[in-house]
């Protein structure tokens, strides 16, 4: 068995990293996992939360909002509508973010509704976990 | 023969005019390369979306209960095109190749009896459309205040689609953006968005079979719209580098248009001088023999 696999963190406007892993962290929407080698082929949905990832050289971490990952034996990705390494993300940042999200709240009904409401209370729980 | 002073000035012209074109061939080339690097950047992520999804939309197909985005509404009556081109002109034939290939296209559809409406992303197609369908413009996204195009621009109108299509204001939408082959070629080209068309695998070989979770209808109803903004995105980076290649490769031949013409004019110039010289000096040895 392989102890590390190749992990990539991809948003629509950059490739955030990529490499090899022992580990990687996954908050998926049904909760969280920890995608390792050669785990079996997994597709899930994320859900705002924060991405750990063991490599080498020790552990990073990634707030994501959303988007999905995609895990098979050989390795990771994570495709994440909105990414950023932990150290980059602001109050501000977050803010505008919960403002939005608000928004959507206000904006949809019915089912649409039910997943604005529950992207909310993600990242409120999210903004608690980090502190800003 | 026109005079010196005419000529004089209209050579000064035409190198000021040179310069414009210079300095503006060298923004493009710089901005060639950011675009350049934007599109590149948001490739990896494109690619992997659409895959996934593609194989998740084949997976569910045609089944029962598949989602409006992927099943369509039903009908095709009402054909909607959102044709993005520039903000901003003087980039050869950019902004005209994508509205001809808008304009034919519709032709098409209304020959074929159908409705089209047409919603533009860019200030540029909007002014070489109005005219001919002022009455199927059914919206304008403005980007002109945006300098590099970010993925909310693009959630943004892809929010404002999938209202339209929750609404049932059309059937079908279409992208018209140029895709970005080199300086020198940009390829004019149409994408069906709604419902969302993937292009299936060649080469044939079985994919993996993955576990899905939630289900693959509840991944594929959270990704498919998310899919359109993707779509987006990916149009209006593979645009923006185009914009900019074909402004650069305009510029260029504008610069060089321009130093013929001076090069001409001088020539000209030089000519007109002798001519005056020459008969100033006629006239002396003359007035001379006069006495």
């Amino acid at each position: 068995m392989a102890d590390t696999m190749q992990y990539d963190v991809v948003s629509p406007e950059r490739s955030l990293a990529s490499g090899q892993a022992s580990e990687v962290r996954i908050p998926g929407s049904e909760g969280d996992m920890t995608a390792m080698p050669d785990h079996a082929p997994v597709i899930t949905t994320l859900r705002p939360g924060i991405l750990t990832v063991v490599g080498a050289d020790g552990t990073s971490e990634f707030v994501v909002t959303g988007g999905f990952a995609e895990v098979t034996a050989a390795g990771a990705s994570i495709l994440a509508e909105m990414a950023m390494p932990k150290s980059e993300v602001t109050a501000e940042v977050f803010g505008s973010l919960i403002e939005e999200a608000e928004s959507a709240v206000q904006a949809t009904a019915n089912a649409a509704n039910d997943l604005a409401v529950k992207y909310l209370a993600d990242l409120q729980t999210l903004r608690g976990e980090l502190g800003v | 023969m026109p005079n010196l002073k005419d000529l004089k000035t209209r050579i000064e012209s035409v190198k000021n005019t040179r310069k414009i074109t210079k300095a503006m061939q060298m923004v493009a080339a710089a901005k060639l390369r950011r675009a350049q690097d934007a599109a590149e950047a948001g490739r990896p992520y494109a690619e992997r979306f659409n895959a996934v999804l593609g194989g998740l939309a084949a997976s569910v197909g045609n089944a029962e209960g598949a989602p409006r985005l992927l099943a369509g509404s039903g009908s095709d009556k009402v054909h909607l095109l959102v044709v993005m081109t520039a903000e901003r002109g003087l980039c050869g034939g950019f902004n005209s190749s994508i509205a001809k290939l808008a304009r034919q296209k519709a032709e098409e559809l209304t020959n074929a009896g159908k409705t089209v409406k047409v919603l533009t992303v860019g200030k540029k197609g909007r002014e070489q459309l109005k005219r001919d369908y002022a009455d199927a413009m059914v919206g304008h996204v403005d980007l002109s205040e945006v300098k590099n195009v970010a993925y909310s621009n693009a959630q943004d109108i892809a929010r404002d689609l999938l209202a339209r299509f929750d609404d049932g204001e059309f059937d079908v939408a279409t992208i018209f953006f140029n895709r970005f082959e080199s300086v020198i070629s940009q390829i004019p080209t149409s994408q069906q968005v709604i419902p969302a068309a993937f292009e299936t695998d060649d080469d044939g070989s079985e994919s993996t079979v993955y576990d899905y979770e939630p289900s693959e209808e509840g991944i594929l109803t959270d990704l498919l719209p998310r899919g359109v903004a993707t779509q987006l995105f990916s149009a209006l980076l593979e645009n923006g580098a185009s914009e900019q290649g074909a402004r650069m490769s305009a510029m260029d031949n504008a610069t060089r248009n321009a130093g013929e013409m001076i090069d001409k004019l001088t020539i000209e110039f030089n000519r007109s001088r002798q001519a005056v010289i020459t008969n100033e000096l006629i006239e002396i040895i003359s007035g001379a023999e006069a006495l």
